[in-house]
């Protein structure tokens, strides 16, 4: 395919893939690949440093305030953060695509009333609002997994409405869709057959980068103790166990930290080069 | 100049409105809201107090009205925490907050515009690669662990700036470095694009042309046409800045808004969240006015639209 041998030209592109495959790879994976379980403890062996540092290579990366083996613990924390991501962003996509097609499809008082409302949530910190909404409706145990993602989507959507709004209110405007009227075909025709296809290369990159966005997100709000409950494994609340523990173990809030890091930074690397790979215009600015 | 300022100053009534609106939903997103109200171990009578008090078992639409009454008198009932009415507890924390933003913002132009400006001016050199790599990174790293690595690095390795609080004349500098190097990866970014574009104009063009310097060129024609776009960028950002106080915050124990609202969530004193919430929204209005006015001044086309 074209796209593959393009992005071998460009060295970004491709470690930005590489990351992102590899980071698949651990989170399906997780419970192959890992030297021992996420809550696997062992008391005898709390704060071990990471192998170079003085500690066991059966331990790579040390071991935590219980003795939980912290390269195990990465590994399964990438399963929520993939998770978490690719479903947040899934429903603030269907939801901000829907909504943005119909502002700038029908405009009118449709889109004047959605688009206060994108004017007013724009003004409120989406991670404000994020942990409102997760403080309010409260987790427990269970569910948390479903509830963050069902917030994070619901407080990201405003971005895609305001992207596809944007589009379309050019697309519609061209000649092939005053043919397909003039054809006589039907307005969710014109829309979701002529239009949708064509706002789709900005909802992809779009997508690839919120679910970035959407990560950091998650992590923030696991590390305000408002995310995931344990025993699931998450970055950010391994961060929020670590930054009880900076004096004496820098490897446990150091860690977790490289892993959003490397990850996000893959997903945007990647985002960057598809913007530039589906729409030449961008190119070099 | 002033019919300008008329009409945008109207155009903050529908999101103000909308704003009560979202309020409203929030507290009653999670079934009745008199339990975030009432102390949790409040007994069956006193809670019923409080909904008579508050009006919660009146209709919906009455309530509604009861509620944006209350908002518009700066009242948003008690905070069972602090026993005390909420709107002063969130104002009294609010110029701590003020203080870190603005710390936070003038160390990221320090750090963005010359960035941005010597990585637009030197394309593609390698002070230009730089600059783009350590932007992307910076963009990745959620910013509560940039503030842990330097707690990590100036506090606890080398013990020469204090770990959290507000205590002493320095403790401002971490949190301010924390929030400021994420907002500057943006700002420089959008800077060097914004330049990028620039740059190419006919008008740089003849600058040059007609015999000016390098730098009065760059001074004078480039940066300031590119400051337009960042002050449009900044305007936008700037809730998402908020936010990332709220996170910076909590790490460095800063006695902020943002720490405020977030403990009061974690005990579910809504009367409290909502007033923080209500304020935060409200300053980020109001930047956004003060930015496109200043938007207005600064290009006169936007003016006469």
């Amino acid at each position: 395919m074209k796209i593959f041998r393009y992005i071998k030209s460009s060295p970004v592109g491709l470690t930005g893939l590489i990351i992102i495959i590899f980071f698949f790879f651990i989170a399906i994976f997780s419970d192959y690949i890992t030297p021992h379980g996420p809550n696997e403890y062992n008391l005898r062996m709390r704060y071990l440093p990471p192998f170079w540092a003085g500690g066991k290579i059966e331990y790579f990366l040390g071991t935590d305030q219980l003795g939980r083996d912290m390269l195990s613990r990465l590994i399964y924390g990438s399963r929520i953060s993939l998770i978490v991501g690719i479903g947040g962003v899934i429903v603030s996509m269907i939801l901000g695509v829907f909504l943005g097609l119909i502002c700038g499809f029908y405009r009118g008082i449709t889109d004047a009333i959605i688009s206060r409302i994108i004017d007013t949530l724009m003004s409120i910190p989406f991670i404000l609002l994020a942990i409102s909404i997760v403080g309010l409706v409260g987790i427990t145990g269970d569910d948390s997994l479903l509830v963050i993602i069902i917030v994070l989507g619901l407080t990201g959507w405003i971005t895609f409405a305001r992207v596809v709004r944007g589009e379309v209110l050019s697309i519609r405007e061209k000649e092939y869709i005053e043919s397909a009227y003039a054809i006589g075909q039907k307005n969710s025709f014109i829309m979701f057959v002529h239009i949708l296809p064509n706002v789709m290369p900005s909802i992809i990159v779009l997508s690839t980068l919120q679910i970035a966005t959407v990560i950091i997100a998650e992590s923030s709000l696991s590390f305000l103790g408002l995310g995931v409950k344990p025993p699931i494994v998450t970055w950010g609340s391994m961060l929020a166990d670590g930054r009880d523990h900076l004096a004496t173990s820098w490897w446990l809030a150091t860690f977790p930290g490289i892993a959003i890091t490397v990850t996000t930074l893959g997903l945007i690397m990647f985002g960057d080069w598809l913007r530039d790979y589906l729409d030449p215009k961008t190119k070099n600015t | 100049m002033l019919s300008y300022i008329i009409k945008r100053l109207l155009q903050l009534i529908p999101p103000l409105f909308g704003l009560t609106i979202i309020l409203f939903v929030l507290l009653r997103i999670s079934g009745d809201p008199i339990y975030h109200l009432v102390d949790p171990e409040a007994s069956a009578e006193e809670i019923e107090e409080v909904r008579i008090a508050y009006g919660f078992d009146k209709p919906l639409i009455e309530q509604y009205l009861n509620q944006l009454k209350m908002i518009f008198n700066g009242d948003f009932g008690n905070s069972f925490r602090f026993k005390t009415p909420a709107m002063p507890l969130v104002l009294e924390r609010l110029p701590a907050t003020i203080e870190l933003a603005f710390f936070a913002i003038i160390i990221s132009i320090l750090i963005a515009i010359p960035a941005g400006v010597l990585s637009a001016i030197y394309q593609n050199s390698l002070l230009d690669y730089i600059v783009t790599i350590v932007s992307t990174i910076g963009r990745a790293m959620p910013n509560f662990w940039i503030g842990i690595m330097l707690i990590l690095l100036f506090s606890v390795f080398y013990k020469f700036l204090p770990v959290s609080g507000r205590l002493e004349a320095s403790s401002f500098i971490l949190p301010a470095v924390t929030l400021g190097t994420s907002i500057a990866t943006t700002l420089a970014r959008i800077l060097r694009s914004s330049m990028l574009e620039v740059i190419r104009k006919e008008y740089v063009i003849t600058a040059y042309s007609k015999g000016l310097s390098k730098f009065n060129v760059i001074k004078n024609h480039i940066l300031r046409n590119s400051l337009i776009a960042i002050t449009t960028v900044f305007g936008l950002q700037f809730a998402w800045i908020l936010g990332g106080s709220v996170i910076v915050e909590e790490v460095f124990a800063w006695p902020g808004m943002g720490r405020l609202i977030l403990k009061s969530v974690l005990v579910r004193d809504y009367a409290v969240v909502q007033a923080g919430v209500f304020i935060f929204a409200l300053i980020v209005m109001f930047t956004n006015l003060l930015v496109d006015i200043i938007y207005a001044y600064l290009d006169p086309r936007i003016r006469y639209k």
